[in-house]
């Protein structure tokens, strides 16, 4: 790719020949801890191919998606590799704006991917995307503080015994608040958890004929029962912390619950990094009416945008990110808590894998059991459990995020943010043509 | 009128009828100020000094309550470059702050001059409407801006972002030229065109090396603009041509708990334009006042 | 007077023919030969992407919706008038820029006197004072969030758990305030920069005999810096209001335009539809209303400060 530096390096070609075809990638990702992982690791790709060189473009997660999107929908051909979700994946897929995943190599073993996670990155039944790491959502509980106060955790909570027992935890004077959940607003923040609680309290985005359904009484139990949680047992400042904030809170002992994604248990269960280490328990997301779409299913994946010069090169990279290989090269560098968690059996499977990281489980049985083409009680038009899989579903997502933290911090009611959230959710349905 | 004649000049060069009880008066009063003085500028510089000194601490000591206590790190400083290279990214800030704010001068130099000594009925309104342009927000023209770029391989170059500043810059600098010109004292013109200098001559010989100290703090705002700017950099660039605003961007807001690294990473970022802020700061006031001390 | 002369409207009062004709002299055809091609390119760089703006805003094109495209008519500014979010957003726009305007007035004309004062160490604290000018929007906007208005760790809320205060939870409890106070931050530098600068040259002649009538150090400022220092003002207000109708990095780092639409301003809203919706012709109409609103207030500011010089 990039001609003009493809020349000069190729002038020096006759000096060394190793380099002769070396050709440079751009691999655009998410600032997390994971990708700086694979970041670090570069030295690891270009030894063993030695003709790609790589390039990194680290953002944030807000950054990275805006500048992702500009580029690949006016075609730009500014990276090679591109670090996207499992929002992205379909809509981009059905825009021909991927290149498409099949014939991967056989030792890849494309079957040993989890297959909740290989459908949610797939479109017309070819894979248009590897996944890099995937996550589902989780209840988080100190153990401690749950048997002092004698509780048990049943196999599967409700929405109502936390709400009792983040009642006789909340002990404000010390620090310690009954729940923290994500109040910073965000379609990938407090709505990935809100929309989980709706579908619970039977509600859902949108009806058969794209109405939208956020002044229903489903979606007012659900959001009036989040904001009394929060503003009664949570933490002061609530409506600005997202999944970072809460992971250091509860990592600090000030959380008696938490429910958030499940990739956060490896930090927690970290003792460098997490000081409740020890103390730590685990239960699946709770639940109010159904357990369906109770619980979300991320991923972050990789993908060859169809712009790219060098999908071959880019190609390899990906498979090579996203490989068993992959998976134990991290496990013996970085230890196997670190390893990029829900895309493979063999993952689960692996005997160190399950020594140190006694959660894997859990986290298996929530990724499988996360159906995002069948997440509401009553049928909806849409795949996706915590967003809804139309390019509109960014915007909507995020005003509705705006108005349910607004309600959190009680500058509206909660029924007029829904309200608002309603009228927004109409005119942007009605101006991309779903509705009349 | 000597007498206490501008607050620079050291008071004890006040009138010598009751001179002592005058300067502890004076005294008393410059302590007083300059505590006050001091304890203003030491708030608002705060935030600043913390960054810099959350940059030396170790993660936890940066989200545990606030002290000054602890033993200095450079282990931040270290994990942050081996992330990402800092000297490509300030190289590339100052190729395009400086590449912009020179072709912007050269631009608006010529265009300044006619407007400041050739005005017409338009210029005024020409004026008026090239700063508002400056209020018309960047994400409005992101797009079509984005499509141009790619259509003239302008994408991810340190050319294309030279183009952006400059013509991000140059209502600002063409206003600011155009009052510095006109500040100019006409006689002097006049008489340099008596001895027949050419406009060329007259701009180069007369109108410049008079107007310089203008031109530079000019100069320095584009500088200082282009440098911070956010928007365009990360939007325009991916790898080769990303300056120190798109370095921040990959340590801000990041899923871990990072502030020791972002306060590190910022600390470098800005070091360079704050330092040469300070170092030109008089030079600006200089450029500024210019006129006032003609 | 420098600041006076930044400021715009000045040539409404200068005597613009005697400089034309003086102008038209010997090198008068070089002259136009010399500005043509300036003039020109600079025109072409302003009005090119404010036509495409306008073009765009009467198209409907959606970066995600390849297929719907073609002329939209005023579809898009219809949509966007009848935005209850538009007015919100307007309203916030001025409001930010009124308090950010005060504030840095108020502030850096009070601070400029001081630091006018000779005292021990000046030149550094000057220095320090004028420090945060320098320091790119989204790092201060990091710090702020960060390190000074953090509900648990943040420096404030440290200070005012030490004085026995409860702890403010900025960003959800006065969202508003918190931006305009990192705005006014960054601001309130420049504003201090200018106005030292323009306390440079007042007469201290005219101080002195104020002083010696028995004007005390209030009337003085009143009666006699603050006149002195009215056009250096005007300076202020017209550049900070630039770039102040346009804040973006500060709202995009702490509040995300939130916690509802509370510090969504124009930009923001801009924004939302340009990069959240990708909504083109959407954003494009904003854009130009964006610049519209820009124009109204400064023309209404330069007609206000032009009577103040003229007077």
């Amino acid at each position: 790719m990039k001609l003009s530096r493809v020349l000069p390096i190729a002038g020096l070609a006759a000096v060394g020949a190793t380099v002769a075809n070396a050709e440079t990638i751009t691999v655009a990702t998410v600032n997390n801890n994971d990708m700086v992982v694979m970041q670090s690791l570069t030295d690891a790709f270009e030894q063993s191919h030695p003709d790609i060189k790589l390039d990194w473009v680290v953002l944030e997660e807000n950054v990275l998606r805006q500048r992702l999107t500009t580029d690949i929908a006016t075609g730009g051909g500014q990276f090679d590799v591109m670090t996207i979700g499992t929002y992205e994946v379909p809509i981009w897929a059905e825009r021909g704006w991927l290149t498409p995943l099949d014939n991967l190599p056989e030792d890849y073993q494309v079957d040993d991917l989890l297959k909740s996670v290989r459908d949610g990155l797939s479109h017309d039944d070819t894979l248009q995307a590897l996944p890099f790491y995937a996550e589902s959502s989780m209840m988080y509980y100190r153990q401690d503080l749950f048997d002092d106060a004698g509780i048990t955790m049943p196999d599967q909570p409700t929405w109502q015994q936390v709400r009792e027992w983040a009642g006789k935890l909340h002990d404000a004077d010390q620090e310690q608040y009954g729940i923290c959940l994500r109040g910073k607003p965000g379609w990938g923040e407090n709505m990935a958890l809100v929309s989980t609680m709706v579908n619970s309290f039977g509600g859902r985005w949108f009806d058969m004929d794209w109405q939208p359904q956020i002044d229903s009484p489903a979606w007012q139990e659900a959001v009036s029962f989040y904001v009394d949680l929060l503003s009664d047992f949570g933490p002061p400042g609530a409506s600005s912390n997202g999944f970072n904030e809460n992971l250091a809170l509860f990592s600090r002992g000030n959380c008696a619950m938490w429910v958030d994604a499940t990739s956060a248990a490896g930090k927690l269960f970290d003792a460098d990094q997490s000081s409740v280490a020890d103390k730590l328990g685990f239960a699946p997301a709770p639940v109010a009416k159904t357990p369906k779409g109770s619980h979300w299913l991320w991923s972050w994946a990789l993908a060859v945008p169809a712009s790219s010069d060098s999908k071959d090169a880019a190609r390899q990279f990906i498979t090579w990110a996203t490989s068993k290989d992959y998976i134990s090269l991290v496990g013996e560098r970085e230890g196997w808590t670190s390893v990029p968690p829900g895309t493979r059996t063999s993952t689960y499977e692996n005997p160190s894998y399950q020594q140190s990281a006694p959660f894997a489980g859990f986290v298996l049985d929530a990724i499988q059991g996360a159906d995002p083409t069948d997440s509401t009680l009553e049928p909806s038009p849409y795949t996706g459990v915590q967003f809804v899989g139309i390019p509109e579903f960014q915007s909507i997502g995020t005003q509705v995020g705006q108005m349910v933290a607004a309600a959190l911090t009680g500058e509206t009611s909660v029924e007029q943010a829904l309200q608002a959230s309603q009228r927004a959710t109409e005119r942007t349905m009605q101006r991309a043509g779903y509705l009349d | 009128m000597t007498t206490a004649k501008h607050s620079s000049v050291p008071s004890t060069s006040a009138a010598p009828l009751e001179r002592s009880a005058l300067t502890s008066a004076l005294l008393n009063r410059r302590l007083w100020l300059g505590v006050l003085g001091w304890i203003l500028a030491l708030v608002i510089f705060f935030p600043i000094f913390w960054m810099i000194v959350t940059g030396f601490k170790t993660e936890a000591e940066a989200i545990a309550d606030p002290s000054l206590i602890f033993s200095p790190t450079l282990e931040n400083y270290a994990e942050v470059q081996s992330r990402a290279g800092y000297a490509k990214f300030a190289l590339n800030s100052v190729v395009v702050a400086f590449g912009s704010t020179l072709l912007a001068l050269l631009i608006a130099i010529p265009a300044a001059y006619s407007m400041a000594f050739l005005p017409t009925k338009r210029t005024k309104g020409t004026l008026l409407w090239m700063l508002s342009t400056k209020m018309l927000p960047p994400v409005g023209v992101l797009v079509p801006i984005y499509l141009l770029f790619r259509d003239t391989g302008l994408l991810d170059t340190r050319t294309g972002l030279v183009i952006v500043y400059t013509l991000m810059n140059l209502p600002i600098v063409v206003w600011m030229l155009y009052t510095f010109f006109k500040d100019m004292p006409k006689d002097i013109l006049e008489a340099g065109r008596m001895d027949g200098a050419g406009t060329l001559q007259e701009v180069i010989y007369l109108l410049l090396p008079l107007t310089l100290p203008g031109i530079a703090s000019t100069g320095l705002l584009a500088v200082i603009l282009s440098w911070n700017e956010a928007f365009w950099s990360l939007n325009l660039t991916s790898s080769q041509a990303a300056p120190l605003t798109a370095y921040i961007a990959s340590f801000s807001s990041p899923e871990g708990l990072f502030w020791a690294k972002l306060s590190a990473a910022s600390t470098m970022a800005i070091a360079p334009i704050v330092i040469f802020g300070w170092l030109t700061q008089k030079q600006m006031v200089r450029g500024l006042t210019f006129g006032a001390v003609k | 007077m420098i600041p006076a002369g930044l400021f715009p409207a000045t040539f409404m009062v200068t005597d613009m023919n005697k400089t034309r004709t003086s102008g038209r002299t010997i090198g008068g055809l070089r002259t136009l030969s010399l500005q043509a091609p300036a003039v020109t390119l600079l025109f072409l760089w302003m009005i090119v992407p404010l036509a495409m703006t306008v073009w765009f805003s009467l198209q409907r094109y959606n970066l995600l919706m390849p297929g719907m495209t073609g002329f939209a008519g005023l579809e898009n500014y219809e949509y966007l008038f009848t935005d209850p979010a538009l007015w919100s957003a307007m309203g916030t726009t001025l409001l930010m820029v009124g308090w950010v305007l005060v504030i840095t007035v108020v502030g850096g004309t009070l601070l400029a006197v001081l630091f006018q004062q000779d005292f021990m160490g000046r030149g550094i604290a000057r220095v320090l004072a004028i420090s945060p000018f320098f320091v790119m929007p989204t790092v201060s906007a990091l710090v702020w969030k960060n390190m000074m208005m953090h509900p648990a760790n943040g420096v404030l809320s440290w200070v005012a758990e030490s004085l026995g205060l409860p702890a403010v939870d900025w960003f959800s409890s006065l969202p508003l305030t918190s931006v305009i106070i990192i705005v006014a931050w960054q601001w309130l530098p420049f504003a201090l920069l200018i106005l030292l600068t323009a306390m440079q040259s007042l007469d201290e002649d005219q101080v002195e005999a104020a002083r010696m009538d028995g004007a005390g150090p209030i009337a003085i400022f009143f009666f006699i810096t603050l006149p002195h220092l009215k056009r250096a003002i005007s300076v202020v207000i017209m550049i900070e209001m630039i770039f102040l109708l346009t804040i973006f990095a500060e709202i995009f780092v702490t509040t995300s335009g939130g916690p509802g639409l509370a510090t969504t301003n124009l930009a923001y809203l801009i924004y939302i539809r340009a990069l959240l919706d990708f909504d083109v012709g959407m954003a494009s109409a904003g854009g130009v209303v964006a610049i519209i609103l820009a124009n109204i207030v400064a023309i209404f500011l330069v007609r206000m400060v032009a009577k103040n010089l003229e007077s």
